[in-house]
């Protein structure tokens, strides 16, 4: 099947948040373990920040708890541009049938904008992997509760500019 | 204008958020397609497309010669917290699922 305009468009989604913070805690909280436990699934994020590094998202205590596999996601870093602009490749290895889809590509972009407020937008191609898009995009929470993309980077800006984050899963590491 | 009065502003308005629900339906729509199904003329349809991007809720990428429009969710996720969740939402979300369910019904 050849890939059509209507294919490309529906492939990739792009999610963007104003957060008031500089650049570099936006990319410290995207990249660093430490972080990254602290808002949204609250996974331990692991990358080696160099083109074709390794990168890992680790499950925490809970997703444990409940059985999924030491890693949740894994990928390789394509671009790492600190703080501007950070590429990986992203599966989710959690869960066979999304690991049999094979990787997306993710890019977070980091724009440092006036008066201390910087721009994240988060661009995912998740071309030809259906249940990838499906749950990066929150529908498998269903209606009303949010999740994916949207839920994460609302709780990530809670993090950073309230001090903590709303309602992360709370992963007890 | 504060960020949330450009989302309640951009929202107040049938055509937006009929171009809200067909990026919905479909993301990274070209203004060719968005305009052939409102009965308006491009301008209109771009004036429109220019408030929805001023509140954060459209983002317009260029691949090639076309311009993309994708659906940003964030902002409305972000009103949502500030202004549902705080006062109403066990309520709000008990009526939503009374109506969904009434319509399915009769559906």
């Amino acid at each position: 099947m050849t890939a059509t305009a209507d294919d490309t468009a529906s492939t990739t989604q792009i999610y963007r948040v104003f957060i008031r913070a500089e650049p570099q805690a936006i990319w410290d909280a995207i990249t660093t373990p430490e972080w990254t436990q602290r808002f949204g699934y609250g996974l331990r994020d692991d990358y080696e920040l160099r083109p074709g590094g390794k990168y890992r998202g680790y499950s925490n205590k809970g997703m444990l708890a409940m059985g999924l596999p030491e890693v949740a996601v894994d990928g390789e870093v394509v671009e790492s541009d600190p703080p501007r602009k950070l590429v990986v490749t992203w599966r989710m290895v959690m869960d066979p049938s999304m690991a049999a889809e094979g990787f997306t590509r993710l890019t977070y972009e980091i724009v440092e904008g006036k008066g201390g407020v910087t721009r994240l937008s988060v661009i995912h191609d998740v071309a030809g992997t259906p249940g990838h898009g499906a749950m990066v995009a929150g529908v498998l929470q269903g209606p009303g509760s949010g999740g994916g993309w949207t839920w994460i980077l609302s709780d990530l800006k809670s993090l950073l500019e309230n001090g903590q984050a709303m309602t992360t899963y709370q992963g007890d590491w | 204008m504060t960020d949330d009065d450009r989302v309640f502003k951009a929202l107040a308005d049938p055509t937006r958020r009929f171009l809200l629900d067909r990026l919905f339906s479909r993301d990274g729509r070209t203004l060719t397609e968005l305009e052939s199904e409102l009965d308006m003329t491009r301008f209109g349809v771009m004036k429109h497309l220019r408030i929805l991007e001023d509140a954060g809720l459209v983002i317009s990428q260029k691949t090639g010669r076309e311009k993309r429009h994708f659906l940003n969710p964030v902002p409305i996720r972000l009103v949502h917290d500030r202004w549902i969740d705080k006062f109403t939402e066990r309520r709000v979300s008990a009526l939503t699922d009374l109506k969904r369910q009434l319509e399915e019904e009769s559906a």
